[in-house]
């Protein structure tokens, strides 16, 4: 295998994992919560396919492909969300957001 | 040899440039007081990761994600964005000093976890990888096993996309008790 081990991938996909992670913790807008969680999902979708690499079999990929899909569902519908939120003139706030209806 | 040697440096330096692109830009979304821009460096970190991916020899895996993330999902987000009208939060707005200190400190650990495991575990296992097949990453390896290996995983992604989609029009049509002012009856 030419260049960096797969090793070093993983090291990026760590740190990925770990700026989203400290992203859906540290702010307050549901729209960059979404987008870490993205950054988080991307970290998870890297670490597989440098394991499929590793051992040479595709079904890295397709795990990554599933994640991709799921990724897609999940902003459609937190956006849909946060579009009924801001509708109802509500705070686009996650802290301020904790009751279902009231 | 010396062409070898020449693409191993060659490969070097496009993942350092990728994966400090994608650090950077990763940073970068969580770091910016608007939005807009953090959607606009997640676009930057989606295509750096589609160059490491195209490292590792999964070519349709780096296509699907500049077509589906650059291209769909991020064309959605930012159309939200300039719906709400970008309404911006500073990176530590709200919330006690503790909250971010208590934030940085466990993603630091978790860091600090991931790669004292990785050092543990795989130390010295993961430097030789296996031969790949001519055919490794390619969408016909890929639809060969989606259709064959992987079906049942693909029927269940095709059955929670269309669950996503009808959740996504039933939170976006207007509710009767909530008229929005200036929509017709």
């Amino acid at each position: 295998m030419r260049g960096p081990d797969v090793v070093w991938y993983l090291g990026v996909a760590g740190f990925l994992f770990c700026t989203g992670a400290l992203g859906v913790l540290i702010r307050r807008s549901p729209l960059i919560v979404l987008l870490s969680l993205e950054i988080m999902l991307n970290g998870a979708n890297l670490a597989l396919i440098a394991f499929s690499r590793h051992y040479g079999r595709g079904d890295g990929q397709i795990f990554a492909l599933a994640v991709m899909a799921v990724a897609a569902s999940e902003v459609v519908v937190g956006l849909g969300l946060i579009v009924a939120i801001a509708r109802r003139r509500l705070d686009l706030d996650v802290d301020k957001l904790s009751t279902l209806r009231g | 040899m010396i062409v070898a040697s020449f693409a191993n440096v060659l490969v070097w330096a496009i993942w350092v440039l990728a994966a400090f692109a994608c650090v950077g830009t990763g940073i970068a979304v969580i770091s910016f007081s608007n939005p807009f821009y953090s959607a606009l460096c997640l676009i930057g970190n989606l295509a750096s990761l589609a160059v490491l991916y195209l490292l590792l020899s999964a070519e349709f895996v780096a296509a699907a994600q500049v077509l589906v993330y650059a291209g769909a999902v991020m064309v959605m987000f930012l159309f939200v964005i300039a719906y709400l009208g970008g309404r911006a939060d500073a990176p530590w707005a709200g919330g006690p000093s503790w909250q971010a200190v208590g934030a940085i400190a466990a993603s630091a650990a978790l860091f600090v976890e991931i790669v004292v495991v990785i050092g543990l575990k795989t130390s010295g296992r993961l430097s030789d990888s296996a031969k790949l097949h001519s055919a490794y990453g390619s969408p016909a390896e890929i639809g060969r096993l989606f259709l064959t290996d992987n079906l049942l995983a693909f029927e269940i992604t095709s059955i929670v996309l269309l669950v996503a989609a009808v959740g996504g029009v039933i939170l976006g049509s207007h509710s009767r008790e909530h008229p929005v002012e200036g929509v017709g009856q």
